[in-house]
Order: C-alpha cells, then sequence, then structure tokens
C-alpha cells in the first residue's frame, strides 16, 4: 500500500508517495534521493540517519515516513545557508578536524545543530550528552565538541558584535574563534 | 625501497592542517558513498544463511520465492558452478573461500543463497521464503575446541585446524636464565571493526567486461581477484572505490563482490548489495587471541629471554588472517633488546567469521599479554614500570629484531614525553592509578604505489593516486606534498582516485603505508614535472605560473610524469619483506575505579607516536586520537559473545558498544616526536595504528595500580573488573 505524504523538506514543500511501511529514513534516501542522511544500525542507536523533525531531532530510522506528513523536516542538506557557503558549524566542523571517513558527519551535524538551538550557550557536558546518540568509530569526538563549541562561541561573539555595532550583517563564513 | 633521493626541506605547506579535501562534501552531505550510487535497471539483492555455525546444504527450495512477482533469482552455488564450470575460489593468501557456500556453510553467516529482486523490501521479504534443507554438524569456535583432538576440521582435507604455523626465535631461550621469570596466559576476544558505513557492493555488466563499486580499501587487488574469479583480462575488471566510510582493516579485501559479479552477468542487469550493520558483524572481525608469555628479567631490570606462544582464532575461511598472525606476532617482544626470545604462533581455523585485517594487524593482541607482563615483571621487581621499559628500549640503529630493520626512531624521546605529558613522576590523586605501555608495529614490508602528476596549463594540477581515502585524509597530503613541490596554492590541486580504469596502480592500502609509498610516489611525479617545466621555460627563477605561460606557451597542453615507490619482496626474509619503518608509540593513562560497578573512568589518556614528520599536523591528531578511543573500545567495552551452537548473540549497536562521547577520557593528551627520520616524503614514517597498540596494557596496568586486582581477560569491562574486584576481597 502506498500512500501519499506532504511535508517541508528543508524549507521547500515536497509531494510524494510511499510505502506505508517505509520510514522516513527510507523515503528520504529512496523516494526523495536525498543521500546525506545514512544508512547504519537501523535499530536508533548509531545517529547516522538523525534529521530534524519538527521541532527535535529523531532518528530517521525509526520514524515512518507517515509521522512526517504534513511535517517540517531538516537534512544536512538543508545545513548550509546557501550553495557554495557553509553554516558555521559545518565550517567548524572542518576547521577543527571532527571529519574523518565522514559517514556519521550528517547524523553528528544534526544533532550539533539541535544542541545550539536548545542551549544559548552549551557546557562541554551538555554537548557531549546531545552527541551521545551519534556513533563515529574514527573516534573524532573531542573534534566535534569543539566545533559544537567554537559554532557556539562564534554565535555569541557575533552577537556582542551585533548589539555593539547595531549593524545586522551575515554570519561570517568560517568561525575564526579559537 | 627506493627513496627519495636526498632529503630536502619540507616546504611552508608542509605539516599545516590545510583543509581536508573532500572535506566539503562531507559536510554537506554530498558526498557520495557506495550505497548512494544507484545504476538504473539495478536489482537488489538479500543474502540467505543459516541459523548454525557449521552444516550441510542438502537442498535449496526456490519454489516460495520465485513464486513473488519481482524476485528475479534465488542465486546458489549451482549457478557460479553453471556459469564457471566449477566453483571459483579466492582469497588474498589462499584460493579457500567459494563464491559462496558450496556442500557446506561453515560459520554463522556464511551465505547459502542470494536472492535477487526489483526492491529492496521484495529482496528482503523473499530471502525468508527460500527454504534451506540442512543438517546441522558439529562445530568449533573456541581455541580449545578447534585444537581438540576430534576437533571436526573446518576445511576439507586437512588433518588439523592449524593452518599456519609462525616461529621466530634468536638467542637460546631453552638455556637462558634470569633472576625473575614471570609467566601468564592472557585473552584477547573477538571484536568487530564496525565502521559506519556498512559494506556495500554493486555490480554491472561493463560491455565486455564487469564494473564494480564496492567501499574496498585494496581495489587493484580486488581488480585481480574478478578478474581471476571471472576469468576476464584485468583491462575488462573495472572496479569503482568510493571513498569508504571508514574502514580499519575491515575493507581491505574481496567479500561478497564476485558473488554480486556473478550475479549481475548472469542476469545482465546491475545489482546492489548493502549489508546491514548485523551482516557486517559476520563478515568481518579481528582474531581471537590467546597468548602465554614467560618473560625473564634479572634484578637489575636488564631483559633476559622471553618466550611466547600466541593461538590466534582464525575463521572458516583465512582471508588475511594468517598474515595477520605472522605479521603481529614476528615483532611480539615489542620495541625491546632481547639477548633471547622465541615467539611461536599459530592460525587455527574455526567455524566462525573469516576475521581479516584490523587496526593494529595482529598486534594490539601479543601487546596486551607482553607489555602487562613487563608491567607484572617491573612491580615484582620493585621497579618503575617506566624505568624498567626505558632501560630495555632500542636506541636508533640496534638490531631489536635481528632479521629486520633496524631501530628507525628515537623511541626514549617518545616515552620520556608521554611521562612527562601524565605526570608519572608526580603525586597521583587519591583513588588514581597510572599505568604505561609501548607499542611497536612493522610498517609495509613490500609495497608499490604509482603517481601521476598532471600540471595543467593555468597552473593547477591533478594527482592521481589509489589510495582509498577513507578517512585518514591521504588526499589531502597528496594535495600538500605536490603543492609544495611545484610551487602552487594547495586548492590548485584536485586528487583523483577510486577508479581503476583511470587511476594507476596502487599494491594497497594498509599498514599505514601511503603517507611513505604512495606519498614517495607523487613527490618523484611533482619533481619530475618541475624539472620538465624549468627546462620547457628556458629556467627557474619565476614564479610557476610565470614558468607554465613559458612552457606552454600559446598550445596550452600540460606537463605530466609518472612516480613510482617500490619497497620490493625479499624472498629470505620470514615475512617476505623487512619493515619499512616502525609505528612506535608511547601511551599513559590515570585512571581511577568505582569499586561498586567496576566502572572506569579514564581521567587523563596521553599518547605519543613517532610519525617522523607530520605532513598534516590536524590529521596527524585526528588520526591519533582516534586511534587511542578504538584502543578503549577493545579495551573496556567490546566482545563477541557466542551461544552453544557457534551463533553470535549480540549482533548490532544496541548489544554490542563501542564507545560514544560519553565514553572518552576527561583529558586526552597526544603528541609527535618528529626528527624527520622515516623513509616517506620530508622524513615522514606511517603512523595511523600506533595509539590503539599499547592501550589494553596502559589501561590493566592503571586499574592494577589503582585496585591492585589483575586483569588477564580482555574486556575491562565493569562486569570483569566487579568480579576481579571481588575476587580480590575473597567474596
Amino acid at each position: 500500500m502506498t500512500m501519499r505524504i506532504n511535508l517541508t523538506l528543508n524549507g521547500r514543500p515536497r509531494t510524494f508517495s510511499v510505502q506505508e511501511h517505509h520510514t522516513l529514513l527510507d523515503a528520504l534516501r529512496d523516494d526523495l534521493g536525498l543521500t546525506g542522511t545514512k544508512e547504519c544500525c537501523l535499530v536508533g542507536e548509531c545517529g547516522a540517519c538523525t534529521v530534524r523533525l519538527n521541532d527535535r531531532i529523531v532518528d530517521s530510522c525509526l520514524v515512518l515516513a507517515a509521522e512526517a506528513d504534513g511535517g517540517d523536516v531538516v537534512t544536512v542538506e538543508g545545513l548550509a545557508p546557501e550553495p557554495g557557503r557553509l553554516s558555521p558549524l559545518q565550517s567548524a566542523f572542518l576547521e577543527k578536524g571532527a571529519v574523518q571517513c565522514g559517514f556519521c558527519i550528517p547524523g553528528q551535524l544534526m544533532a550539533g545543530d539541535d544542541i545550539l538551538r536548545r542551549y544559548e550557550h552549551p557546557t562541554r557536558h551538555d554537548i557531549e550528552e546531545g552527541l551521545a546518540g551519534n556513533l563515529c568509530r574514527c573516534a573524532c569526538y573531542y573534534q566535534i565538541v569543539e566545533a559544537v563549541e567554537a559554532a557556539a562561541h562564534g554565535r555569541a561573539h557575533e552577537e556582542t558584535q551585533l548589539v555593539e555595532s547595531a549593524v545586522v550583517r551575515e554570519m561570517p563564513p568560517h568561525v575564526v574563534d579559537q | 625501497m627506493n627513496g627519495l633521493d636526498g632529503v630536502r626541506a619540507p616546504g611552508p605547506l608542509i605539516g599545516q592542517p590545510v583543509a581536508r579535501v573532500g572535506g566539503e562534501g562531507r559536510v554537506t552531505g554530498a558526498n557520495e558513498y557506495v550505497a548512494d550510487f544507484h545504476l538504473p535497471d539495478e536489482l537488489h539483492v538479500k543474502l540467505v544463511t543459516l541459523p548454525v555455525a557449521h552444516a550441510r546444504i542438502i537442498a535449496i527450495d526456490p519454489t516460495a520465492t520465485l513464486a513473488m512477482p519481482g524476485v528475479r533469482c534465488v542465486f546458489t552455488a549451482a549457478d557460479v558452478i553453471a556459469a564457471a564450470g566449477e566453483m571459483p575460489r579466492f582469497g588474498p593468501q589462499f584460493n579457500d573461500r567459494p563464491v559462496i557456500a558450496t556442500g557446506e556453510a561453515k560459520y554463522f553467516g556464511d551465505p547459502v543463497a542470494a536472492v535477487a529482486a526489483e526492491t529492496r523490501d521484495l529482496a528482503e521479504e523473499s530471502a525468508r521464503l527460500v527454504r534451506v534443507e540442512y543438517e546441522q554438524l558439529p562445530a568449533v569456535f573456541t581455541i580449545a575446541g578447534a585444537l581438540a583432538d576430534d576437533a571436526p576440521l573446518v576445511q576439507e582435507g586437512t588433518k588439523t585446524n592449524v593452518l599456519r604455523h609462525h616461529d621466530i626465535a634468536w638467542g637460546e631461550v631453552a638455556k637462558a636464565t634470569a633472576e625473575l621469570v614471570v609467566e601468564n596466559t592472557y585473552h584477547f576476544p573477538m571484536v568487530t571493526q564496525f565502521a559506519i558505513e556498512p559494506h556495500a557492493f554493486i555490480a554491472a555488466p561493463d560491455g565486455d567486461g564487469i564494473a564494480v563499486w564496492s567501499s574496498i580499501q585494496h581495489p587493484y587487488w580486488l581488480q585481480r581477484i574478478l578478474a581471476r574469479v571471472l576469468r576476464l583480462p584485468l583491462a575488462k575488471v573495472r572496479v569503482h572505490a568510493p571513498d569508504p566510510g571508514g574502514a580499519f582493516g575491515g575493507k581491505q579485501h574481496a567479500k561478497y563482490e564476485p558473488l554480486v559479479a556473478f550475479m549481475a552477468l548472469k542476469l545482465g542487469r546491475p545489482v546492489r548489495l548493502v549489508l546491514s550493520l548485523e551482516e557486517t558483524f559476520v563478515a568481518v572481525r579481528r582474531t581471537e587471541t590467546e597468548i602465554r608469555v614467560r618473560t625473564g628479567v634479572n634484578n637489575d631490570g636488564t631483559f633476559a629471554f622471553q618466550d611466547i606462544d600466541a593461538d590466534y582464532l582464525i575463521g572458516a575461511y583465512a582471508d588475511i588472517a594468517d598474515r595477520v598472525v605472522g605479521k603481529g606476532s614476528y615483532i611480539g617482544n615489542g620495541p625491546y633488546n632481547w639477548p633471547a626470545a622465541r615467539i611461536s604462533a599459530r592460525s587455527i581455523l574455526s567455524h566462525t567469521v573469516p576475521s581479516t585485517a584490523f587496526r593494529g594487524f595482529g598486534n594490539p593482541q601479543i601487546n596486551w599479554a607482553v607489555e602487562s607482563n613487563i608491567t607484572e615483571a617491573a612491580l615484582r621487581l620493585g621497579m618503575d614500570p617506566l624505568e624498567l621499559r626505558l632501560r630495555n628500549l632500542a636506541s636508533f640503529g640496534d638490531k631489536f629484531v635481528p632479521f629486520d630493520t633496524a631501530c628507525d626512531g628515537q623511541w626514549g624521546q617518545a616515552v620520556r614525553r608521554v611521562a612527562e605529558l601524565i605526570g608519572w613522576d608526580s603525586p597521583k590523586p587519591e583513588g588514581r592509578g597510572r599505568g604505561i605501555a609501548l607499542g611497536i608495529k612493522s610498517g609495509p614490508t613490500t609495497g608499490l604505489s604509482y603517481a601521476l602528476v598532471r600540471l595543467l596549463a593555468d597552473a593547477s594540477a591533478l594527482v592521481y593516486a589509489g589510495t582509498s581515502d577513507m578517512g585518514q585524509g591521504a588526499r589531502t597530503i597528496f594535495a600538500q606534498m605536490c603543492a609544495s613541490e611545484l610551487g602552487i596554492p594547495v586548492e590548485r590541486v584536485s586528487v583523483v582516485s577510486g577508479d581503476t580504469a583511470v587511476v594507476p596502480y596502487d599494491q594497497q592500502t594498509s599498514a599505514s603505508r601511503s603517507t611513505v609509498l604512495m606519498g614517495n610516489a607523487v613527490v618523484t611525479a611533482s619533481r619530475q614535472v618541475r624539472e620538465k617545466l624549468v627546462a620547457l621555460a628556458g629556467g627557474d627563477g619565476a614564479p610557476t605560473d610565470e614558468l607554465v605561460r613559458r612552457a606552454l606557451g600559446r598550445m596550452g597542453g600540460e606537463i605530466s610524469a609518472m612516480g613510482e615507490a617500490r619497497k620490493d619482496a625479499q624472498p629470505d626474509h620470514p615475512l617476505g619483506g623487512s619493515a619499512a619503518f616502525f609505528e612506535f608509540n608511547a601511551t599513559a593513562v590515570e585512571l581511577s575505579v568505582d569499586v561498586e560497578t567496576g566502572d572506569i573512568t579514564v581521567h587523563k589518556h596521553a599518547t605519543v607516536s613517532d610519525v617522523g614528520r607530520s605532513i598534516n599536523r590536524l590529521q596527524v591528531t585526528m588520526q591519533d586520537e582516534g586511534a587511542a578511543i578504538m584502543g578503549l573500545g577493545h579495551t573496556i567495552m567490546e566482545h563477541y559473545i557466542f551461544d552453544a551452537d557457534g551463533r553470535i548473540r549480540n549482533l548490532g549497536a544496541i548489544d554490542y558498544r563501542i564507545p560514544t562521547s560519553m565514553d572518552l577520557p576527561e583529558e586526552m593528551l597526544s603528541d609527535t616526536i618528529e626528527n624527520g627520520d622515516g623513509p616517506g616524503p620530508y622524513g615522514a614514517k606511517g603512523m595511523s595504528e600506533g595509539a590503539l597498540l599499547p592501550v589494553a596494557s596502559a589501561v590493566a596496568a592503571a586499574v592494577r595500580d589503582a585496585t591492585g586486582v589483575v586483569v588477564r581477560d580482555l574486556p575491562l569491562s565493569p562486569e570483569n573488573v566487579w568480579h576481579a574486584l571481588r575476587q580480590r576481597d575473597g567474596q
């Protein structure tokens, strides 16, 4: 049985048909062709398939596509502000050396993005806990934590500057803090 | 090994943390791994396995499966034999592994059939309907079981499950004496590589040949295997090897590529097989090992002799495991000068998952035993374990393994540096223990790498290098080397890899070889290009882009050269070749143990590797720290659990734990020793495995220091440590 799903994906409305037993991960990778979200454990333990659904991140392998009907989904492909530019978090991942093989990174970025949304000034513990559901076998954990920290600090730095200058300007393409 | 002529000072790009080549695609989701590729008209494959470790296959009935619309075939040994005339067998060491189980299933997870269907759902559902009639046979899945007199034999035509012996000795251990002899037996369980990318394979007919996509470390070796089993010329076998999403040794050698290739050729369509994580657990693992070690030390702390027997339990097929045993054991005495030594190792077949390479290649197992025994010897002598190690450590130029490469580093510097980082001589906080251990691993014993460098008309450059970039960042350092030699910005260099039809031959990506071997090839090619450029331009003395304008003029074109790095086999060497370099690491930890739960908290983890020269210091740190944390995984958490029938019970991410962001040492202190004394560009050595080698030994020594308990069977899980604490307390 197939069913029709309407959702917002990375800011764009999408309508598609999906097998009713298919997960959001299946729909993203196979039906919508967005392969940035990765498949590994399929039991909600590794975090490689982490995406944002409405106001929280989910393991998309544990969510039926039908559950996302009418929802707002953000994947790793939706993190960059525009083609050719990276978000401060994405830049921080590269600058801090948080990326080796890269397979877990889409999920790590979605988890990191969620930490930045949930905490104005995340502590190291907040970050480590927020990333606890995302395995990295290359074990760049320190660098991933540092990247999230750097993005948070960069944001705080940016806010200070905004207040001081009272001029709105674009976020810098690279985090230069630390 | 043919090296680079003359040591040149590294240019300003060398050592710099330049942006990772391929980094942007990895943070945008654009980087494509094998499972992200789709071919038109592709079929999906699902493997059929049996719920036992060993069985005789009586009949395979595909009727119910084939009755499902959309199922295209139930592929079995009969299909392979029909196509090839016999069952082709393959393997990196022995041609022992059939394309698909034939006659017998020899381990839990051994595929006996493979279903191809129009959709992935259909493949998975219909595979469950394949009826396999089988007779369960006695199986061996422990070292003792495999060695028993009445053990069932794993491979036909043998008299024992011992595949091979690897014996090395010098001095006369039998006559050697020492004032203290420490003798113990240590155990290292089966663990798995657990790359986050499960293995994936695609095969498609390609004109009069075959094209295969695989997340493989050794695409050219795979090409050779496929050509042999399919009886095709190498030129008709094209292997696409997109960057693996982590490999750690588990993706070195062919697994199911021959199977999907036969299926694609039979069906005339592309077929794809993407393993589940559970399926990768039954596809690759590290050898289980039991090591008996006798260490003879005199009261003044001089080493007298060491005597090692190591039994490595390999799987039903050898894969590269017997090489793991030979190469992992021969240097088992560690980085010390021993007047007399004997190492006897055996590779033992069993009805278990074929074990293969895993970061460290057999060394972590033997290190666990030998370094732990050395710590025990120090404690029994009343000596500082650091001091005992330093007293016997090989110095630069020492032939510490008589028939092999001499000590090629200032290893004492690394040991002293790690002691400094951990604060070895400072008072310990209450309840904490410290441990130190050293690790050594032989680099590649043979090698052959070619690199093609093309300097284009606008002074940008292409490097073709067949190394698999599986996270270590190989392409980044090749771009740095090329840019440095040509005198152009690193952003103007692209590195091409992952296609055997386009990129020249590279023997393999393993043994931390690529910085040295492929690096030398890249630098050699770049220097040749530079020489041609200067000659064509009529002299040096201008920026590279100006030289390119002068050299290529209005015609455009390009200047190219092929570089070669070769380390030939040495037939009279026990390993077929001496070590190109050694990876040396010193690790020290400070930890505490919760005596109520047995849980270990690592407060400080210090790791210092002799890397010769960092080409990219950030990447070196990432590899070093990543190896250290991976080492903590096998030290504290990881092991396969078997049931009475030889089935693995903890398949997958829920029941098999690896370190997360919540399991890290509170402080990681990593550093390098860089004396430019390696055989690679600018004096570099390989360095991706060293920091993993001594982790278990250092942690166990610290647990002993903190609590007095001695654990000789890994992992040092809360359960095992708790039991040891109870034993200590006489409960």
